[in-house]
């Protein structure tokens, strides 16, 4: 043997243990993706699976930070301030090996605008999308969007190719009948390639070598097994017996199981979602109440009452085991226009609720019906329960409703509540997504969520105004304006932010992502 | 004969109309489905749009017509939840289903039987009594539980088998098996455990007593007394006249087994039909709860069938009943 292929053999010895050690991440949560088809669906799983596969122009990263994805840089045009210009990635190959282009862009843009898609709400805006060279794009809206980038976190690139030789250029829908390609398989840019689906069973994706993120990222995760596990004693058996290395969503009874297990830990950090109760506040005579010819909740002392009857730490200690943030504003902390002042105003004094009520002329309360979902948020029903004994306490007598969520949410959307519990988390970690859905008045484009029959003309023309207003900190002071008259007028009665758990083998090593989309790319392994 | 059948036939196409009928006024209150359809950002005019193009602005009788004449065709609609179409989901599920169920029925048979021949001959034994109180467990306790006690004492603690799905498969064409894997094997044993534990213990009570019946027959005493071995007294002459009324017994609770694998299905994440039933459920995803729930009874419907014609053939009291109706 010569000394060059003994040298040879050392070397391939060396590297063999290194190039065998496929490593492999085993994955579960409660739900599976919906579906492959990246516009039919603005799901959180459905997104968490297509972010491996598929990009967006930008993207959040872990921590929540917008960071470049398929464009390398963004702006507004210098000449036209209705314009956004995207220069595009170059080099980029989709995992068949087709190139990665402005026509792709195009085509992704306007598929998402189309009918049947779900995301085409989020560019309800945009007026035109144009290539202008083969590295660059423009999408002209109707006034200036000041934050258009925002609203592309989640919207994924096709090939354009790829979709007209499989016959998914349209969205799939409901009513064709078909079974559209895209809705199994999937042809993306992103640093993992589907390797097969079983839809509620299991989805294998593998290391994408040909990824331009290479040397970027640590991308130590080479093949990811996803297995949707529904019921949660059966998630964290699965967790303790070392079946799985990463799981999202362990029930907040179960933290101290499994973090006090040899080699599992729970890592958590705040979510981008938080829970409130909605109030009905028109002044008209409701049906739920047992008060005649008025409805209570349209005095404002009420509702501060009922908000300082809560008392959010006990829910913290009793019925969150510790895995909440108590909230006075109805915006997680990550979104533009929080502020800690706000968020931190909510006081539990019932003394103090007691006087306010027998000012308004409720000293001796009154009855009141509260629907509550109970398989949505995290021990959603329980948090419910607890209020309504904290709101005994000034007299006002709840009837708790605790429903399925397919049955709770109609109640907002068809105005058969009056008071209600809901959770929301901000996508484009900006307010003005808040105000839109849930405090301008209720109508066709605007205040699909709000159900609380609050209307302020002059508050729904800033909320409007400020999709087009350029000057920031102008911007900002207006909404730092709408909340004022939010927080005022008491429109919804803050819970707490919601605190994610992400349980995970000791191998594996990442922060939480506040949005809970695990980008595999970013894991490390020990 | 052939009138009977037919008169049969007809009766279940019409009990089957009706469980459709109650299926879809049912639906209403299972929830609506457009809010999980649509993303966050929705709209009111999209909930308008989509309440439309599905056709759920219809009244329930409408939306009944419209199932029926698709299913006439083979075609149960397009599924809220997955957007496929429902037929081949269903066809995708069902292998783990029937698998489940059949390997339950075949160890609640098996050991339920061989279990009530001998609690029956040593009906005063320790050994007898001790498996007569713990058959208690299987009739009294929740699946669920079962399931989770299965889970946490073999997955977890022991670490022997899976805690949860169906391990590899192997795929015939539609079919998939993972009666051929070492993992789907294993991944089998609780499931099927937890399903049929209470057909099992029901079979073993019933085997039991009827058992008991028997041996104390003239016939039994006859064959004892002629110096038959014990064995085949036993298990030649008593057991097959015990089998009448156990198999009778067996074909309708395997209809149950399928039907009610709901549970097992959810606990272990075993990827069948009812995991299917359950998540249209919650997703109100109706045109997979309106195949599932007619999918069940045309199973169930045909099994009683099946029994009505076997009672026919064994019984002629049903016979000159029919004639002199006639």
């Amino acid at each position: 043997m010569t000394f060059k292929s003994t040298l040879l053999a050392t070397a391939a010895l060396v590297a063999m243990p290194l190039m065998a050690q496929a490593d492999t991440l085993r994955w579960a949560r409660a739900g599976d993706a919906l579906t492959m088809d990246p516009h039919a669906q603005n799901e959180g799983p459905t997104s968490a699976l297509a972010h491996q596969i598929m990009e967006p122009l930008v993207m959040r990263d872990m921590t929540g930070a917008m960071v470049p994805a398929l464009a390398t840089e963004w702006g507004p045009s210098a000449d036209n301030p209705n314009i956004w210009v995207f220069k595009l990635r170059e080099g980029v190959t989709f995992h068949d090996g087709a190139e990665f282009d402005s026509e792709d862009v195009l085509f992704s843009l306007n598929r998402a605008m189309t009918e049947d898609s779900d995301y085409k709400e989020l560019l309800a805006s945009v007026k035109e999308v144009r290539a202008t060279d083969k590295y660059t794009i423009e999408i002209e809206t109707n006034g200036p969007n000041p934050i258009m980038p925002n609203n592309l976190t989640n919207m994924f690139m096709m090939d354009k190719g790829w979709a007209e030789a499989n016959n998914a250029v349209k969205v799939q829908d409901y009513e064709g009948g078909e079974d559209t390609f895209a809705a199994k398989n999937a042809n993306g840019t992103g640093a993992y390639k589907l390797v097969s689906r079983e839809p509620d069973v299991k989805t294998v994706l593998a290391a994408n070598e040909n990824y331009w993120g290479n040397g970027e990222f640590p991308l130590e995760v080479t093949e990811i097994v996803f297995t949707p596990i529904q019921n949660a004693a059966t998630r964290v058996a699965a967790m303790l017996s070392g079946e799985v290395d990463f799981i999202q969503d362990v029930p907040v009874q179960d933290i101290g199981r499994v973090d006090g297990t040899d080699g599992l830990e729970v890592r958590t950090a705040p979510q981008n979602r938080v829970i409130f109760f909605g109030l009905n506040q028109a002044a008209e005579d409701i049906a739920g109440d047992d008060v005649d010819g008025i409805n209570p909740m349209s005095d404002v002392r009420v509702r501060k009452a009922m908000s300082m009857a809560i008392d959010r730490d006990a829910i913290k200690k009793v019925v969150m085991r510790g895995q909440s943030a108590p909230a006075g504003m109805i915006a997680p902390p990550f979104v533009n226009g929080w502020n800690e002042a706000m968020d931190s105003s909510s006081k539990t004094d019932v003394d103090g609720a007691k006087a306010l009520m027998t000012e308004a002329g409720y000293a001796d309360g009154f009855a009141i019906t509260l629907n509550c979902p109970n398989d949505r948020y995290i021990n959603d029903e329980k948090i419910c329960q607890a209020a309504v004994g904290m709101l005994a306490k000034i007299g006002v007598k709840v009837n708790l409703d605790a429903k399925p969520k397919a049955q709770h949410f109609p109640l907002l959307s068809n105005l058969e509540t009056d008071f209600y519990m809901l959770g929301w988390g901000v996508p484009t970690y900006d307010s003005e997504y808040i105000f839109n859905f849930l405090t301008h008045t209720k109508g066709e484009k605007y205040g699909s969520w709000n159900a609380t029959r609050f209307s302020d003309t002059d508050l729904d023309v800033k909320i409007e105004a400020l999709a087009s207003e350029t000057d920031l900190a102008k911007r900002n002071q207006m909404i730092n304006e709408i909340w004022t008259v939010v927080q005022d007028q008491q429109l919804y009665i803050p819970i707490h932010h919601q605190v994610l758990n992400w349980g995970m083998a000791s191998n594996v090593d990442t922060i939480v992502a506040p949005d809970d989309t695990a980008h595999f790319k970013y894991f490390k392994m020990k | 004969m052939l009138t009977f059948v037919i008169r049969r036939v007809f009766q279940s196409a019409l009990v089957l109309l009706i469980v459709g009928l109650v299926a879809f006024s049912m639906f209403r209150f299972v929830g609506d489905p457009i809010d999980n359809m649509l993303g966050q950002e929705r709209t009111d005019a999209d909930i308008a749009r989509l309440r439309t193009e599905l056709g759920l602005d219809q009244p329930f009788p409408v939306q009944y017509m419209k199932f029926l004449s698709g299913a006439a065709e083979g075609n149960f609609g397009v599924s809220y939840r997955q957007g496929r179409p429902v037929g081949d989901i269903l066809l995708e599920r069902a292998p783990a289903t029937l698998e489940l169920a059949a390997v339950s029925g075949f160890l609640a048979i098996s050991i339920g039987i061989g279990l009530g021949v001998f609690t029956a001959i040593r009906k005063d034994g320790f050994l007898a009594n001790f498996i007569m109180s713990a058959s208690l467990i299987g009739v009294s306790l929740p699946t669920f539980l079962i399931g989770i006690l299965l889970i946490y004492l073999f997955a977890v603690v022991l670490g022997w088998l899976p805690s949860f799905g169906r391990g590899d498969v192997v795929h015939f064409g539609w079919w998939s098996t993972g009666l051929l894997t070492s993992s789907g094997l294993k991944a089998l044993i609780l499931p099927s455990i937890t399903l049929g534990l209470y057909q099992m213990t029901l079979i073993m009570r019933l085997v039991r007593s009827e058992m008991l019946e028997v041996l104390r027959q003239d016939y039994i005493r006859f064959a004892r007394a002629r110096g038959l071995k014990e064995k085949s007294v036993n298990f030649h002459h008593a057991l097959k006249n015990t089998l009448v009324p156990v198999i009778t017994v067996t074909g309708l609770q395997l209809g149950s087994i399928i039907a009610f694998a709901i549970i097992t299905e959810t606990v272990f994440q075993w990827p069948g039909v009812g995991l299917l039933f359950i998540n249209a459920i919650q997703f109100v995803d109706i045109p997979v709860m309106a195949a599932y729930l007619m999918l069940i009874s045309v199973m169930f419907v045909g099994i009683n069938l099946i029994v009505d014609l076997l009672y026919f053939a064994i019984d002629p009291r049903l016979r000159t009943e029919q004639k002199g109706a006639k």
